[in-house]
Formats: structure tokens, sequence, C-alpha cells
């Protein structure tokens, strides 16, 4: 820290990105959306405890069962994403290091959002 | 990366024990103490001041201010008003942070505990140094900003509601305990504005006089400025004053988010 800088100048610092409340609310509604997401995939695995892989394929399959599925996996990634981020930015105070690990879990995440989701078309296209 | 454990030169030892010579009577509470002296090398130590509570004030300030006036005059640590209105004895006592001024000695169980604000950097015993936090209180221009001229005979008027939403908003005294008591003015101090500062912050953005709202939210609207804040409400349950630092956050959160 440069000891001649002002305490004011370095109280402003880089100044407002004006992008917190974004992040902040957009992190909300989709912990909010995954409420409901997340209930039907809890109560409809369990009502498929027991059934064999055609039965849980089949289910899949149905349109209304595929699309929630998709949202709920998309949805999860997402927010997981964003937790990361602000976990990430809490505790990991090397500028660079840092950036790297929020790129590094964001590919991660974004790989394994898009792995579920193609899995999902493959057993609703019965490939 | 945060730090789990102190450097060697700040780790704490057991520093000297001061006995209640020639005490009247039985009525003796110990006092273990924080002290670091920038002009030695010596690492910050605990002392221990034996204190004849018969002839003591009842609160810790009165405590303190014995202490440095018959048994160990080097003790430094800031008081001016005695009665919880400058903020400037705001320390760690019994584990938590308040003022020394209104904290009741007979309210802490055993040996009273006594350390400078957490992770301020240190003066010298129990001063800490406080310019960030100070500059910090003035990046969010805390006054009233307008472009309508006053009216010549008279001071800017405010219906009784709106002065309302002032109330547990203007008491606030900067005494820093609730900022110096959250994790993330911990760790992200250099940028995370902290509770006392966004306390204030919002005691301007909820005056109905003001004419920069929107600029002081703009300048809010920040992921390290605001949004490090994660509802931890050590603030809120810290403040001597009964403050709720972070219910002023969330207000600007919501404003934040209403404002879209």
């Amino acid at each position: 820290m440069s000891s001649l800088r002002s305490p004011l100048g370095r109280a402003r610092g880089w100044g407002s990105t004006g992008e917190g409340s974004h992040h902040w609310w957009v992190m909300r509604l989709s912990s909010v959306a995954m409420v409901p997401l997340m209930l039907w995939l809890m109560f409809s695995l369990a009502a498929l405890a027991g059934a064999d892989h055609a039965t849980v394929t089949a289910w899949l399959a149905f349109p209304l069962n595929t699309a929630l599925m998709i949202l709920a996996v998309a949805t999860l990634f997402f927010h997981a994403n964003m937790g990361l981020q602000v976990i990430i930015e809490d505790y990991v105070h090397h500028a660079g290091l840092k950036f790297a690990t929020l790129i590094a879990v964001k590919f991660a995440l974004i790989l394994l959002a898009v792995t579920g989701i193609v899995a999902i078309f493959r057993i609703a296209f019965g490939s | 990366m945060a730090q789990f454990v102190l450097p060697i030169q700040s780790r704490v030892k057991e520093g000297m024990t001061f006995k209640a010579e020639g005490a009247s009577s039985e009525n003796i509470k110990r006092f273990k103490i924080y002290r670091w002296n920038p002009e030695t090398e010596d690492n910050p130590r605990i002392d221990t001041y034996e204190v004849d509570m018969d002839s003591c004030g009842p609160m810790v300030l009165d405590a303190l201010i014995k202490i440095k006036e018959e048994i160990d005059p080097t003790l430094a640590f800031r008081r001016s008003c005695r009665e919880g209105i400058c903020g400037s004895c705001a320390m760690n006592i019994d584990g938590t942070n308040t003022l020394a001024c209104t904290k009741p000695i007979a309210e802490i169980k055993g040996d009273v505990r006594i350390y400078p604000l957490p992770h301020m950097e240190v003066v010298k015993d129990l001063i800490p140094e406080m310019t960030h936090f100070y500059a910090q209180y003035a990046s969010i221009k805390p006054w009233l900003q307008t472009e309508t001229p006053a009216p010549p005979d008279r001071e800017r008027l405010q219906s009784k509601e709106d002065r309302l939403k002032l109330d547990g908003l203007y008491e606030c005294i900067l005494c820093a305990c609730c900022s110096t008591s959250c994790p993330s003015y911990w760790w992200n101090g250099d940028r995370y504005l902290g509770p006392a500062t966004l306390l204030q912050a919002y005691r301007w953005i909820a005056d109905s006089r003001d004419e920069a709202t929107g600029e002081r939210l703009d300048e809010l609207d920040d992921a390290f400025k605001v949004f490090r804040c994660h509802t931890i409400m050590n603030c809120t349950r810290t403040c001597p004053k009964g403050l709720n630092p972070g219910l002023a956050i969330a207000e600007i959160k919501k404003q934040l988010v209403l404002r879209k």
C-alpha cells in the first residue's frame, strides 16, 4: 500500500462498479426459483423410488419433466457459480490467483451444467 | 489469502501482574489488558491488574482510569466524554466490542479481559489506528447535498414522518464497534465500507431534504463497497447504542434493487 497516498484517495480506491446490486439480485432470484424446482425434484425422485430403468427414463422423457429438469440443472449451476464467486472474492486476496480461480470455477461449472443438460436430452430423445 | 495464525512478532504473551497491595477489602477484580508498545521490539503481552472495587467507579472506563492514575501510568487508551456519546473508548471487553464508559464491571463474570478493537492496526495498547475508517466515512460525503438553495428566512423543512425515518440512524457515534466486529470488514476492510459507514450512508439516503440520493446509491452499487455484507449481524449484536446497522444495509440493498 503506497503510504504517500491520502487516506481519502485510498478509501475511494477504484470507485463503484455499478454492478454489485445486479449480482446480488440475480442470486436471490435464482435461489427463489430453486425452491419449487428442488421440491419438484425431491418429490418426483421419492415417487420414483424402486422404479425400474425404463420407468424412470420414460418419466424424464415426458416434456414437462424434461423442461423442469433442464431448468433445475441450469439454475443450480448458475446459482453455484454466483455463490462460489462471492466466496472467492471474500477470501482470495491475491489479484492474479483470484481471477484464475474465478475463471476456473466458472468453466468447470459450465462444463458440468452442459454435460447434465446433454444427458437429459439424450434420455428425452431416447438415444 | 486469509491468515489463520498470527505472525510470530504479533503473538500475545503473558505479561506482568500488578497485585493490589494493602487493599482494604476482599473486593478485588482482576483486569487482564492487552499491552503493546511500538517503541520496543517486544511482543504484545497481557498485563494483569488487581483493582480494589471498593474505591473504583462502576464502569470499565472508571477502572482503566484508576489503573492509569494509581497503578501504571504507561497504560494507553482513548477516552473523552465518559457517557457514551463520543465513541472514543470503544474496545473489546469480555469478548465483545463496546464502550468502556457504558459497560458496567458488574456485568462481567470473572476476570475482565480488555483488548483493542479487533483486526485494526494498533498504535499503542488499546488505541487502534482509525485513519482508514474515518476516510471511508468521509468518502460517502456525510453532509446534506442540495442544489435548491435553502429558504433565506428559515431552515429546510422536513415533515415529522420524514424526520422519524432518521431515528435509529442519527444516534450513531462512529465508535467503530460494529465495523470491527464484522468478519467481512476484517477480510476486506480495504474496500468494503463496513456497517458504521454504511449506516451513515443510509442516514443521508433516508434524509428527505437531501437531493443527491441517486448519486449516493450509484456510489454504493458495488460488489465490494456494500455487497461484502452477508448479513452476519455481528454489527447489530455489538452496537453499544442499540442501533441496527444490518437493517440500514438491507435498506440500501433494497433501494438499489427497487430503483432498477
